[in-house]
């Protein structure tokens, strides 16, 4: 039965091309360009980390201005870093799993060898849980140990990129590499590691490449390395040199702690709230207290990952899709009354309804799937107009098994829905009146 | 022509002319919206900078090693650059304006604590900036040669003694008095005098609110980094590009030359979201438009068929061609007017759910009266074929199956 609806379907739509290519066309326009726009805000608003993003938390306590928020949209926020000092504090904890405090600097790295230029590298400043707590995979050796954190080591994790640079892609783990006026010892190399959106770093540019170098963030404590990264003060002090900065109230550290259990995260929030109080006493944090743990998928809507302008046109996407689904139903519902005599020459022969409405539902589902495909087709081509104009959406605009289904499921879905209504009128059609005409 | 029989034509077929109301209605919305948003979009983009930005090449230099001198490496740059062929003026600078990353402070027209505090973007520049940058001087004067304080100054980390703002700090400072000569402040009460007033230049962020206050004051920064804008004769740019370069890095191997390219990219690259999504709604505009357009022919010319025989009898009861042709227009632009009475609901029923859900700006009503006329227009020119059509059906038809 499915079959020979499925040959009736066929036979039907190759009868009127015209209109069939008319409703293919606008299911398939309208799908291509809804999924055009689905592809880029699904990937700027899926989690980046599913296996552990609810045990990782953004850490932020309110350290900001008592006159003014940090961000006026959104006064009840704190603000995205931490002091250098708080983030030296936090680390005293032994409450998280794991944590790390983190910044941005750049290296000039100064092969040893003269056949390659000496280069600058964009590096992470952290801690040796970094690499554990975000399941950064290593091709080489590891992290480095606790005493290199406890005391500034100069240790060095390369990325793959620089290792092979420097060393031509081999093992270079106890080699040594000239960054800056200072000799690192490479303990490690990360293999090729890429979150679509850099989650632990959204207030340098969230689709920022993750760095090729990473030395322990104690190092920041101990030697003089300017901050690559956004740096936040709102307090009137002498900020001369260096030192200066570390000791002001200036935000320069992004900080994220893993939480296991929700005792752990209430206790580490107390342990936050104690901390800040503490300092209340020698006159800072004069907002009220408002330390926060935000998880990954959390922090990304506080920063706005997907930001209101991209929303605004996922909508108008969807909008679009809709008027070319009242388009289809015009065109359907055209197609269906114009069939009408020979559907009610079949109910006369004694189809049922039911079998009618199969037949028109499985005839609108094939436009429905022809015009999947359509979409398919025209998202790809809006996805790649969409990498034309955005020089970072290459990592965001990948094809997955996800958006496959669910570009079809809203192509098929959409026809169906557009062929309901035709498909039940054409049902309650006494077959009588057109019969007189044949 | 009597209005009637075509209501009651399409009273009988209801759902037909609803949906191509609704359509007219949801395109109408959709596309004052889009034209709206995209007009916005294009204007934020087109704001005049003040600075001229495609005749600028800017670098980077960055010192590394023991060996790096960052005085010597700026004024030997300087001298090296201000010769190359096609060069009118260089200047150092800490960032590139409108490049999406520089520095912000809060300055304050009187020493008094409780002074108003403006927010401004700085720069650390050298004597020939305004020249560099192509900003027009509105009053007081360049910083001269003398003022341009070097890395190696022992008070660098002091406020500069000279500052010139642009004509939007300089009223928010001082009220819109005179600017030149008036005293301006840091949040640490120290003083810089203003020298000169800028009728107009951008700084470093394109959405922030006060891109259009910004000082500059005559320095170099400490350090090993330093920047260079390079402005060049109109038609000699992209030659420069390639020579900066390698001029640059010949002239010294104790330092890294990077990112040598013109500002135009620089700024093009800040502006990029907001080219996208302009285009992005175009398109979306000029495909809906195609879309609706299509659908109206296919609809219209599925009514003139199902129609032949009523046309065929009215022709020969003595209807012209040109009565059956009004006849399908009127229809259709009956449709088409209830379309867009329930689309300018639905236009100001999207831009207001916009509004309060993305902080999308109040609609600009001309759109709304633009959108109108171009879907009437639409309504209009998709339905003169089929109406054609239908016009050339013979009266004989009429006799033929009755």
């Amino acid at each position: 039965m499915f079959f020979y609806n499925l040959r009736l379907a066929r036979m039907s739509l190759a009868k009127q091309p015209g209109l069939t290519a008319l409703m293919v066309a606008a299911i398939g326009i309208g799908v291509g360009a809804c999924m055009t726009i689905v592809t880029y805000v699904y990937a700027l608003s899926s989690d980046p980390i599913p296996e552990k993003s609810d045990a990782l938390f953004a850490v932020r306590v309110d350290s900001w201005s008592p006159d003014e928020p940090y961000w006026n949209s959104k006064p009840e926020e704190a603000p995205e870093q931490l002091t250098h000092r708080d983030a030296m504090a936090l680390l005293e904890s032994t409450i998280p799993t794991r944590h790390a405090a983190m910044r941005k600097a750049v290296y000039t790295v100064v092969p040893d060898s003269d056949d390659v230029a000496p280069f600058l590298n964009v590096a992470r400043m952290t801690g040796r849980d970094f690499f554990e707590m975000f399941q950064v995979p290593f091709l080489y050796g590891g992290a480095w140990d606790e005493s290199a954190d406890a005391s500034a080591e100069s240790v060095v994790v390369l990325g793959r990129e620089t290792n092979e640079k420097l060393f031509g892609d081999t093992n270079s783990v106890g080699e040594t590499v000239l960054l800056g006026t200072e000799r690192f010892t490479v303990v490690g190399v990360i293999d090729d590691w890429q979150p679509a959106i850099l989650f632990y770093d959204l207030n340098n540019g969230e689709t920022n490449p993750v760095e090729d170098i990473f030395v322990p963030f104690t190092i920041s404590d101990q030697r003089e390395i300017a901050t690559a990264g956004n740096t936040n003060c709102w307090k009137d002090e002498q900020i001369d040199t260096y030192w200066d900065l570390l000791q002001s109230e200036c935000v320069i550290v992004q900080f994220w702690a893993e939480l296991e259990t929700p005792q752990q995260k209430a206790e580490y929030q107390t342990w936050l709230d104690n901390y800040t109080e503490g300092q209340k006493a020698l006159g800072r944090f004069e907002r009220p207290t408002n330390n926060r743990l935000s998880t990954v998928t959390e922090w990304m809507k506080v920063n706005d990952v997907a930001s209101n302008e991209v929303l605004v046109v996922m909508w108008v996407g969807f909008l679009f899709l809709a008027a070319c689904l009242v388009n289809t139903i015009g065109l359907i519902l055209a197609r269906f009354i114009a069939k009408a005599p020979v559907i009610g020459l079949r109910r006369a022969l004694g189809a049922s309804k039911g079998a009618i409405f199969r037949q028109h539902l499985l005839e609108v589902a094939l436009v429905g799937v022809v015009g999947g495909v359509l979409g398919l087709v025209l998202s790809r081509l809006g996805v790649m107009g969409v990498r034309r104009m955005l020089s970072d959406a290459d990592r965001l605009t990948g094809m997955n098994l996800d958006l496959l289904l669910l570009t079809f499921g809203i192509a098929v879905l959409s026809a169906i829905l557009a062929g309901l209504y035709p498909t039940w009128r054409v049902c309650q059609m006494a077959p009588a009146g057109y019969l007189k005409t044949q | 022509m009597e209005i009637r029989p075509i209501l009651s034509a399409m009273w009988r077929n209801r759902t037909g002319s609803v949906l191509v109301a609704m359509q007219i209605a949801l395109t109408l919305a959709i596309v004052v919206n889009c034209m709206f948003m995209t007009k916005q979009r294009v204007d934020f983009v087109n704001r005049p900078s003040g600075m001229d930005i495609d005749n600028i090449v800017v670098a980077d230099s960055v010192g590394f090693g023991n060996d790096y001198e960052h005085d010597r490496t700026i004024d030997e740059d300087l001298r090296l650059l201000a010769e190359l062929p096609g060069v009118v003026a260089v200047s150092t600078t800490t960032s590139i304006p409108m490049s999406g990353s520089g520095s912000g402070d809060g300055y304050a027209g009187s020493p008094d604590k409780d002074a108003p505090r403006q927010s401004a973007n700085y720069y650390f520049v050298s004597e020939g900036i305004l020249d560099t940058l192509g900003v027009k001087l509105e009053s007081g004067r360049a910083f001269r040669d003398t003022e341009v304080r070097r890395a190696d100054d022992p008070n660098l980390d002091r406020l500069s003694p000279q500052v010139i703002i642009t004509r939007a700090l300089a009223d928010k400072l001082f009220d819109g008095e005179p600017a030149v000569g008036r005293m301006m402040y840091d949040g640490l009460g120290e003083a810089t005098e203003v020298v000169g007033v800028l009728e107009h230049m951008y700084g470093a962020w394109v959405t922030w609110s006060s891109f259009d206050q910004v000082a500059l004051f005559p320095q170099r920064t400490e350090g090993t980094q330093t920047r260079y804008l390079i402005r060049a004769e109109p038609g000699r740019r992209d030659a420069l590009v390639p020579l900066v370069e390698t001029t640059l890095s010949e002239a010294n191997r104790t330092r890294l030359v990077r990112n040598v390219r013109t500002m135009e990219e620089v700024v093009a690259n800040s502006y990029e979201g907001d080219r996208a999504i302009a285009t992005t709604l175009t398109v979306a505009v000029l495909l809906l438009l195609s879309v609706t357009g299509l659908g109206i022919v296919g609809l219209a010319s599925f009514t003139v068929r199902q129609r032949t025989k009523q046309i065929g009898t009215r022709r020969a009861i003595g209807a012209r061609k040109r009565d059956i042709i009004r006849y399908f227009l009127l229809e259709n632009w009956l449709m088409t007017t209830i379309g867009i009475v329930i689309g300018t609901a639905l236009t100001i029923g999207i831009n207001y759910a916009l509004a309060s859900a993305f902080d999308v700006d109040q609609l600009n009503y001309v759109f709304l009266v633009i959108g109108m006329f171009l879907l009437w227009l639409l309504g209009f020119v998709a339905v003169v074929a089929p109406a054609r059509r239908a016009s050339k059906v013979s009266p004989a038809i009429a006799t033929r199956t009755v």
